[in-house]
Parts: structure tokens; C-alpha cells; sequence
């Protein structure tokens, strides 16, 4: 895979998709390598990215409703903070990653 | 050595302050006292960033962290252990950034030079000093109490502090008989646990009846015919004159000239206002510190809260006056509300005392001419139900041994809402004898919220915790927050635990969460404003513009119902269920549940949803409660052929909108059909598919009072009774809660039935909350009233009515088809759970 490129010894950012993938306001999931990630931009135009299933029983994130504070994920609609995924009502804590834009280009560090 | 409560492990010691303590630019708060008035205080101030603003030094002459002083009693019958009484751990104040000085008593405060002076012979500045020093056991005038020293003879405890109870425990275990004095609540529960601990136990009350503060003497006779009932001995109208020492305690002499043998005597006569630090200091005292109603003494930097603080001629001893003056005193402080004021509390207590049910409020006996007094008293069973009510609101109760109704009673008691015409529905439910358990009653551990698994201990606990209205217990808990049929009792229970004394939600009455607007505001504002997307509402009317996701789903609902098609759609907008048009299952995946309209399939149907199961794999096909069919486990990435192939509109099995009818076979082969309720079912589902609404509206016609479709107990019900007439129900339910319908009115038509349920569904969707079903809603707003409008037009709002259903009808467009034209976002099907191996349903 061409994750090698950019490694560095922690951490590796790593292309996942498009920015035009993720319609403004929603999430969508990718792969990276083996780690499934979710990818949200919300309509500010800031990208936040998360693990792809819930902590609290695997719901799909990437299908969830957010704002500029917290992800609400859609099965039990448990919320979470986009600042260290701590849950604001009891689950978690959810794997937040840094993510940036870069040429049209998503890329997360693993 | 005896253990510090709250304190940290052996060996680590308070962190000492550094040199720049001194330094510190921040104003100093230094408050005395850390027990439940000065914590409680403190939690205020930090609450409202006062942590950031404030330095703050608190100190405590118990060298513990804060307990909670009202659990003593439990701990001393042996209920709980004394390390569940922490409410704020020495680490606890470490962590807040807050000094805590324990085991430290202040002797006097310097007032002109703004220092406090501990007896560790410590000075510390203040900017702002509250005492919060609280209250002292009273010590009777006994001939032998006190030794030459001033101090009380061994044996010889108070009940006040964790040290007392250790001292009664351990007492508990050398002697045998104990002489408590006093028959209020402090007296009451000291005997019942030291009886419980194996000891006999005599009790001494000087006043003619027990907890004569609180009880008339008819409840107080009850009372004392059940505490006598577990073994202990009551004397009223008896004192103590004598301790029988020397060395210890080793008996009483009571006033009739009698001796009482006793190893441990306990004083619970009365508690007095720590006032000596004030004193000394040269502050106003009368009975208690004298304070203003921003909870300020004489000098403009001290101030005075809890039980050492007399406000407007009253000394309270009671916890939740000094929640309230904790609140006010840290909006003033703080400068959050700097004009806030406490008026006084009316306190409503509910107590167990000595394993006794008691609430008490207001007035305990009337006291006028006019004043309304009613009383059931049932001594047998330790029952003795009293209320005064004065013009018409309720100005006093009293229950005991039975406080089921305590938590509607407090409300009439602190809100003076309408009481019942016939006055003794304030103490019995007389509705159908199989009485509703109240939630005094409701064991600890039973669980409220099923959704969430919450247990109305953790309600308690949330509630304890500082949790003081019903929004923020719900939202520490979750409880009331799955499917929310539980709110009501989660309400109750909240009430209940904080004795009446819940704050409202100022939040309460917004449609969502994240707009301060009730829902005619809201609406007037969208219109007004020309609103047409969820972002531009957010965007023109939420503080800040901030969005919120909570609030987003019911937006999207509102605008659609205000603006039919000239609504803006926002996918980012809508729950997912909507966002692709199925409902989401456990394991990401959807249910596809074609419309079949009254329930009513054809061969060419059946065999098209036959074929297109087969071709996706479809792990279950399901007739569903609502009689259609639904395909279960479908991979998002399917939707879309699956409808083409399927050909047929979606039935909304998954959003919060009109559902289905139901219907029964009817006149055309039942041989007691009345009428077409088939004909008529599809009629209404035709007209109103898909409508979006607060929450879900189920219907269903049936052609005769057999009901076999089930039409009493939906949001609208049609009930064919002959000659072309039919009835209409209204907020019926058989769901989360079973509730028969009302009977809104009896029409002659089909056209009737469909013109008057349009008419209920426009006013429930432009009046109802945010997911209020109609089983609530018509309750809320009452039969009467709801008749007068739809069928009197008593608002003259009929007219419009017709107009926004009709808007929203032809606003209607399936689904399923326009996001197959085209898709409604980019990546609208694609899959959340990439490497997931769907389904994980089990597959039949
Ligand atoms: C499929 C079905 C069960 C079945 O196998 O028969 C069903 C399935 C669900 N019901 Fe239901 N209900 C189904 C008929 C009913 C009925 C019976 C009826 O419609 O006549 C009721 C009682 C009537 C009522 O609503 O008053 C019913 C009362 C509920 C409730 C309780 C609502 C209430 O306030 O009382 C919920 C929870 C909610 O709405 O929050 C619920 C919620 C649900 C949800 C949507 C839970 C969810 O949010 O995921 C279930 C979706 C399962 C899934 O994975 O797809 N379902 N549910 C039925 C679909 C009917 C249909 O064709 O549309
Ligand atoms: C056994 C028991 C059961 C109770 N049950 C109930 C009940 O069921 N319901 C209810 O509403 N209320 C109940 N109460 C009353 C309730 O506990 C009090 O209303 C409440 O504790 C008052 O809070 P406070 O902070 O004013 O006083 P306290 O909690 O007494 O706190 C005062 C603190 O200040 C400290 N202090 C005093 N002087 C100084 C000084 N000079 N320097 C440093 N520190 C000082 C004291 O050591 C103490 O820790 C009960 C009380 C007891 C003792
Ligand atoms: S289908 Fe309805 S009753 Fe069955 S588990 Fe789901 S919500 Fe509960
Ligand atoms: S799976 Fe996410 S909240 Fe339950």
C-alpha cells in the first residue's frame, strides 16, 4: 500500500479520499489500510475524523449528526466530543484523528 | 487513630501552599466552614467560573472533607458505610484548585483589616469571607452534663458530626442501654438506630407530643404508637434533670424522680447557630447571624449562609433552604446575577423517620374560619393524612406513614397550582382502585428507564449529585432520554428526591434544544424571517448561530410542515433514517417497507416484493405490526435498486411522520361490517402519506365496535357505526403507553371523517412538542378544547387548518423515487461501515 510513503516513525498520514466525498455537513467512511475511519466536515468548512463504529455498540458514525461540538451517533444517540472523544453522556471515549485537506486531498494521521 | 473522612491515603499530606499564593492577582473568597452549606457553595462558585476568578481558601474545623451530614443517620444504623457519605474528597478540593484548610477552626475575624485568624495560629486575607459554621447540638440544663472543664461527660454525644456517630457506635458496642432526648427528627432516628444496634433505648421528649415541630398531636400519637411498636420506650412531657456520672456516664434522673440506667446519653434536643466566630468579631447576632437577602451581614464583605445564617427573623435546619441560599449568594459573588436576592424558603420536608414515612409543608392545622381542613386517620395501620387549604390553594400537609401523594402535593404547595374540586383527591387516588404505586414506594432498584437501563437509585444519586432539574437529571442519566415513556415517572421520582425543591428547565418549554423558543415563537420567527433551512434558522435565531445536532431532526420537521415545497432540504439536516429513507437497523443495515395501503396487497405486489427479496438476499421479509410487509437487513448500497425494482412508493416505517392505516376487511365480506372501512382506510392513507409531524401518527379504520383493526387505541381512530357515520378518535395509543381514544366527534361521511382528521393532524402538527404523540398531546390541551376548535372553530383557525394540510399534501412527493432520480447528496448510499461482513442479522 502506498501508506510507506509518508511514514514517519510515530505517525502516518495517510490519503483516505476526496474533500468532494463528504457533502458539507455530513460524514462519510473510508478505509486506511486496516483502521476504518470516519470523516466529518461540517458546513464551517472545518474536517474532524473518528474511529468508524461507535464505542458503545458499533453503530455507524460516519451516518450521525454533528455540530461544532460534539458527533451524535445514529443507533442509541450517544454524543460525543469532537475535542477528545469523550462521550457527553456516559459511552467511549471515541479515537479522534487529525485530519487536513491538502489539493482536494483528505488526509488523516493514524 | 480514628480515620479522616474523605481524606487522602496515609502518608501523602496536603500539597502546601507556594509562595505565590500571596502573589495570586485573584480577589480571596475565604469561606468557614466546609460542611454542606460552604461545599455547597463553593460547587455554586465554581459552576459559575468562579474557580478562574477567585482565589478561594475554605476551612474546616472537622478535619474531613465534606460529608453529607443527613446520611449520619444511616451510617449510624449501620445502613451505610461512612466512606459512601463523601460528597467532596480532600483530593476533590486539590483538584478545583481550591485550599482546603482542615482541622482548622477559625477563632475571630479582623474586620477592619479583612484577615480571618485559625486557630493554628494562622492570618489569612479575604477580599470576600462567608461564614458557614452551621449548627451545635443544644445542651439541656443538666445537673452533671458538663465536666469541670467545660467539657461534656464521657458518654454525653450530640448528633451532628461523623466523630458523634463514631462515638455512639462505638458506645453501642460497650453498653447496653442508651437515654436519647429529644422526639424531633434528630431523636427519632438516634433512637430507632441505636435500637437497631442492639441497644434498649429510652427516649425523653419534653414537648407533649413527638415531633411537635412538624405534627398535630393526633399524627404525633401515630407516631409514637409505631416507634414504640419497634421496641423503643417514648416519654413525653418528660425531661432529664440529672446526669448520673462521676467518672461517665451512668444513668439519668428524670424529672418525675425517677433514675434511668443508660451507658450513653445522646442529645437531641435542638440544635443552636455556630455564632461565637461572629461574636467575637462584632458582627449583628440574634439567634442566628443576621443577614440581608443577598445573604450579607452588616459589613459589606462578610456573608452568612446555611444554618448559622438568620434570614428575615428565621434560622432554617433544614438542607434545601441552603441549596437556594447557596445559589443566590454565588450569582451575587460571581457577579452572574449581581442583583439576585433570597426571599426565604417554604419548606416542604419529607423524612424517614425511624423507618416512618413523613412529609410535612406549611401549616400543620388551620387558622382561620374559612380555612378548609380535612383529615384521614387510619391509627391502625400508622397512617394520619392531613391538608389545609386557604382560598382555594394549598397552604399545608402533613402525611404519615403513607407519602405516596407527596411529590403532586409539593408541587400544589410550592407552584399554588388548581387543586382538585373534590378535596379529598388531594390524599387518595380515587380513580380505579388499582392505585398507581408512588414512587416513594418504588424499591431503589427498580428500573425507570428501559431504554437506557436506569434505576431509580441513579435518578436519586443524579438528583444528590446536584442534578436540580428534570433536563439535567436526564441528561447525567440518560433515563427518559430512549423512548421516552418514562418521562413522566423520571419527573416524579426527580421531584421526590429533591423534595419539591426542582428547578424548572428554562429549556423546558423550547421546541429544541438548541433555540430559545417556545413553538409559536419559533414558528412566528421562521415565517417572519422568511427561515426556509435548517442552517439559515440556526444561523438567524440560535445564540452565537451556533448549530446544534440535537436539534437539527425537528427542525427539518417544523420547516417542512411551515413550507411544504418551498422547504430547503439539508441532508446534514435529517436523521439518518431520512437522510436515505429506510430505517436504520442494529447493525447499520435497513428495513425497506414498501407502502401497501390499508393493508391491502395484490397478487402482482407480493410477487414483485417476492423477487426482489430473493435477488438482494433479503435476511427476513416480516409482515410487520402495521400490516405491511418489511424487508429486513438490506445494505445501504441496495436501497436504491431495490426500490426501482420494487416499484412502489415508500410506506415511512422510519420517520417520525403519518405511517400507515390500518384497516379491517369491512362491509364488502365481513358479515358484521357496517360500512367500507377498507375503502375508507386507503382513502386517508392516499391523501395523507408521508406527512412529516412531531412524531409518528398511526391510523386505522375499522368497520364496526368489534375493532378488530384497532382503532381505539391510534392517533386517530375510525370507527364505522351505521348508516354512514362514523367515529373519530382521538389520542389513543397502544404502544409505550395504552390509552383509548377519545371520541372527538361522530360524523355522517366519508368525506367528513377525512376533512376532520386532516383538521386534528394540521393542529397536533402546528401545537405539538418535539415527539409529543397525541396520546399526550390531547390530554395537554384538553378534549373540550380541541372540540371547540376543530369543530366550532372557536379560534377561527379552521380555515387555515384545511390550508396548511392541503399545503403540505401537495408538497408530497415519494421518496424513493426522487433520490433514485437523482441521488440527494454525493456518496448517499455508500456504506458506513466499510469492513464490516453484513449483515450480522440473523438471517431466516
Ligand atoms: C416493524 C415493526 C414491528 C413488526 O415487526 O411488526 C416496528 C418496528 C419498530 N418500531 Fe414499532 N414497529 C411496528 C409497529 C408498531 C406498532 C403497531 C402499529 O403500528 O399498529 C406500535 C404501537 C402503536 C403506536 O405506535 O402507538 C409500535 C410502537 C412503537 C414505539 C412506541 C411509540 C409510543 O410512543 O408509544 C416505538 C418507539 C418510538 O417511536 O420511539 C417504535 C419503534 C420502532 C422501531 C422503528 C425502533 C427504531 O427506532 O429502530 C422499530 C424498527 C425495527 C427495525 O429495525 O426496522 N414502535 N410499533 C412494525 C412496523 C409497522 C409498520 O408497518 O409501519
Ligand atoms: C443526623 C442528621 C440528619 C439530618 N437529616 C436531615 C434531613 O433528612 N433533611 C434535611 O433537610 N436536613 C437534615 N439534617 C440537617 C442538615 O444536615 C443541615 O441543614 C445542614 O447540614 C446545614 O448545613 P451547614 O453547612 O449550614 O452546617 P453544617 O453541615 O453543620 O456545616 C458547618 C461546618 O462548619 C464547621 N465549622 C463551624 N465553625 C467553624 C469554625 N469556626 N471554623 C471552621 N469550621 C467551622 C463545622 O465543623 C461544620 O463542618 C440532618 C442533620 C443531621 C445532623
Ligand atoms: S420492533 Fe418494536 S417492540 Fe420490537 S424490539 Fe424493536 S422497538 Fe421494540
Ligand atoms: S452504537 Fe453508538 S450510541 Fe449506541
Amino acid at each position: 500500500m502506498s501508506l510507506t510513503e509518508l511514514q514517519t516513525p510515530t505517525t502516518t498520514e495517510v490519503r483516505v479520499g476526496r474533500l468532494e466525498d463528504v457533502p458539507p455537513g455530513e460524514g462519510r467512511a473510508f478505509t486506511a489500510g486496516d483502521t476504518q475511519v470516519a470523516v466529518f466536515r461540517l458546513r464551517d468548512g472545518s474536517l474532524h475524523a473518528t474511529q468508524a463504529s461507535c464505542p458503545h455498540a458499533g453503530g455507524p458514525l460516519a451516518d450521525g449528526q454533528t455540530d461544532a461540538r460534539v458527533l451524535v451517533c445514529p443507533l442509541h444517540l450517544f454524543g460525543f466530543r469532537w475535542s477528545d472523544g469523550a462521550s457527553t453522556s456516559g459511552a467511549g471515549p471515541l479515537r479522534v484523528y487529525a485530519v487536513r485537506e491538502s489539493d482536494g486531498d483528505l488526509l488523516v494521521t493514524l | 487513630m480514628a480515620a479522616v473522612l474523605g481524606g487522602r491515603p496515609e502518608g501523602v499530606t496536603t500539597v502546601p501552599l507556594g509562595p505565590d499564593a500571596e502573589l495570586d492577582p485573584r480577589p480571596r473568597v475565604v469561606v468557614v466552614g466546609n460542611g454542606m452549606a460552604g461545599a455547597r457553595l463553593v460547587e455554586e462558585l465554581l459552576e459559575r467560573g468562579g474557580g478562574d476568578q477567585f482565589a478561594i481558601t475554605v476551612f474546616g474545623e472537622e478535619p474531613h472533607g465534606t460529608y453529607n451530614r443527613i446520611m449520619l443517620s444511616p451510617v449510624l444504623a449501620g445502613e451505610t458505610h461512612e466512606d459512601e457519605i463523601v460528597l467532596n474528597s480532600h483530593d476533590w478540593y486539590a483538584d478545583n484548585g481550591i485550599e482546603l484548610r482542615s482541622g482548622v477552626a477559625v477563632t475571630r475575624v479582623d474586620l477592619p483589616a479583612k484577615t480571618v485568624h485559625g486557630d493554628d495560629g494562622t492570618v489569612t486575607g479575604y477580599d470576600h469571607l462567608v461564614l458557614a459554621t452551621g449548627s451545635s447540638s443544644f445542651v439541656p440544663p443538666m445537673t452533671g452534663v458538663h465536666r469541670d472543664d467545660g467539657s461534656l461527660l464521657p458518654g454525653v454525644v450530640g448528633f451532628r458530626t461523623i466523630d458523634d456517630t463514631r462515638v455512639m457506635l462505638a458506645a453501642a458496642t460497650e453498653h447496653e442501654r442508651a437515654v436519647v432526648v429529644g422526639g424531633g427528627l434528630l431523636g427519632l432516628e438516634a433512637a430507632r438506630a441505636l435500637q437497631g444496634q442492639g441497644m434498649q433505648v429510652d427516649l425523653l421528649h419534653a414537648a407533649g407530643h413527638l415531633m411537635n415541630a412538624q405534627l398535630d398531636a393526633d399524627a404525633g400519637a401515630i407516631l409514637k404508637t409505631s416507634v414504640e411498636a419497634l421496641g423503643i420506650t417514648v416519654h413525653c412531657g418528660l425531661t432529664a434533670t440529672e446526669v448520673i456520672g462521676p467518672d461517665r456516664v451512668r444513668g439519668v434522673v428524670l424529672a418525675d424522680g425517677r433514675a434511668v440506667d443508660a451507658g450513653l446519653l445522646v442529645l437531641a434536643a435542638g440544635i443552636r447557630p455556630r455564632t461565637e466566630v461572629a461574636v467575637r468579631s462584632g458582627l449583628e447576632v440574634q439567634r442566628g447571624i443576621v443577614v440581608d437577602d443577598q445573604l450579607r451581614t452588616e459589613d459589606p464583605d462578610v456573608y452568612a449562609v446555611g444554618e448559622c445564617a438568620q434570614h428575615r427573623g428565621t434560622v432554617y435546619g433544614l438542607v434545601s433552604p441552603v441549596w437556594e441560599q447557596a445559589r443566590v449568594l454565588a450569582d451575587v459573588l460571581t457577579g452572574t446575577d449581581p442583583t439576585a436576592e433570597y426571599h426565604g424558603s417554604r419548606t416542604a420536608t419529607k423524612l424517614k423517620v425511624a423507618g416512618v414515612d413523613v412529609a410535612t409543608m406549611g401549616v400543620t392545622g388551620p387558622e382561620r374560619d374559612d380555612d378548609e381542613f380535612l383529615v384521614i386517620s387510619e391509627p391502625r395501620r400508622g397512617v394520619h393524612l392531613s391538608v389545609v387549604v386557604r382560598d382555594d390553594r394549598l397552604v399545608g400537609a402533613t402525611l404519615l406513614g403513607d407519602t405516596s401523594k407527596v411529590a403532586y402535593l409539593t408541587q400544589a404547595f410550592d407552584r399554588g397550582s388548581p387543586l382538585p374540586a373534590r378535596r379529598i383527591e388531594l390524599l387518595v387516588d380515587l380513580s380505579d382502585g388499582k392505585a398507581e404505586v408512588g414512587v416513594a414506594e418504588l424499591p431503589a432498584d427498580s428500573q425507570v428507564c428501559n431504554c437506557n437501563g436506569v434505576s431509580k437509585a441513579a435518578i436519586c444519586e443524579a438528583v444528590a449529585g446536584g442534578c436540580t432539574s428534570v433536563g439535567a437529571v436526564m441528561d447525567r442519566t440518560r433515563a427518559g432520554k430512549g423512548c421516552g415513556s418514562c418521562k413522566g415517572l423520571v419527573g416524579q421520582i426527580v421531584e421526590w428526591a429533591a423534595d419539591g425543591d426542582v428547578t424548572e428547565d428554562p429549556a423546558a418549554d423550547w421546541y429544541v434544544p438548541g433555540i430559545p423558543l417556545a413553538k409559536p415563537a419559533l414558528i412566528a420567527a421562521v415565517r417572519e424571517q422568511d427561515l426556509r433551512s435548517v442552517s439559515a434558522v440556526f444561523a438567524a435565531l440560535a445564540p452565537a448561530g451556533a448549530e446544534d445536532a440535537r436539534s437539527k431532526m425537528a427542525l427539518t420537521s417544523l420547516l417542512k410542515t411551515v413550507w411544504g415545497s418551498d422547504f430547503v432540504r439539508e441532508n446534514d439536516a435529517t436523521f439518518i433514517n431520512d437522510r436515505v429513507h429506510a430505517n436504520i437497523q442494529r447493525d447499520g443495515t435497513f428495513s425497506v417497507v414498501p407502502q401497501m395501503k390499508g393493508g391491502v396487497t395484490s397478487v402482482a405486489q407480493l410477487r414483485t416484493i417476492a423477487d426482489v427479496a430473493e435477488k438482494y438476499e433479503v435476511p427476513m421479509i416480516k409482515v410487520t405490526g402495521g400490516q405491511r410487509i418489511d424487508l429486513l437487513g438490506v445494505r445501504k448500497e441496495d436501497l436504491p435498486g431495490m426500490w426501482a425494482d420494487l416499484g412502489m412508493p415508500s410506506g415511512y416505517a422510519y420517520g417520525k411522520s403519518f405511517r400507515t392505516v390500518k384497516t379491517c376487511v369491512g362491509s364488502d365480506f365481513c358479515r358484521f361490517g357496517l360500512d367500507d372501512s377498507t375503502g375508507l382506510g386507503i382513502d386517508l392513507e392516499t391523501r395523507f402519506q408521508g406527512i412529516e409531524s412531531p412524531a409518528k401518527m398511526k391510523l386505522a379504520v375499522v368497520g364496526c365496535p368489534r375493532n378488530c383493526a384497532e382503532a381505539y387505541v391510534k392517533d386517530v381512530g375510525v370507527v364505522a357505526v351505521g348508516e354512514g357515520r362514523w367515529e373519530v378518535y382521538v389520542g389513543g395509543a397502544a404502544g409505550a403507553s395504552v390509552r383509548k381514544g377519545d371520541l372527538l366527534a361522530t360524523v355522517t361521511g366519508r368525506d367528513a371523517v377525512v376533512q376532520l382528521a386532516g383538521r386534528f393532524m394540521q393542529y397536533y402538527r402546528e401545537n405539538a412538542h418535539w415527539l409529543e404523540r397525541t396520546y399526550d398531546f390531547v390530554p395537554r390541551v384538553g378534549l373540550e378544547k380541541i372540540q371547540a376548535v376543530l369543530l366550532e372553530d372557536s379560534e377561527g383557525i379552521v380555515a387555515d387548518l384545511d390550508a396548511g394540510m392541503q399545503r403540505s399534501i401537495d408538497a408530497y412527493t415519494d421518496p424513493w423515487a426522487a433520490d433514485l432520480a437523482e441521488p440527494a447528496t454525493p456518496g448517499q448510499f455508500r456504506t458506513s461501515l466499510p469492513l464490516v461482513d453484513l449483515p450480522l442479522v440473523p438471517v431466516r
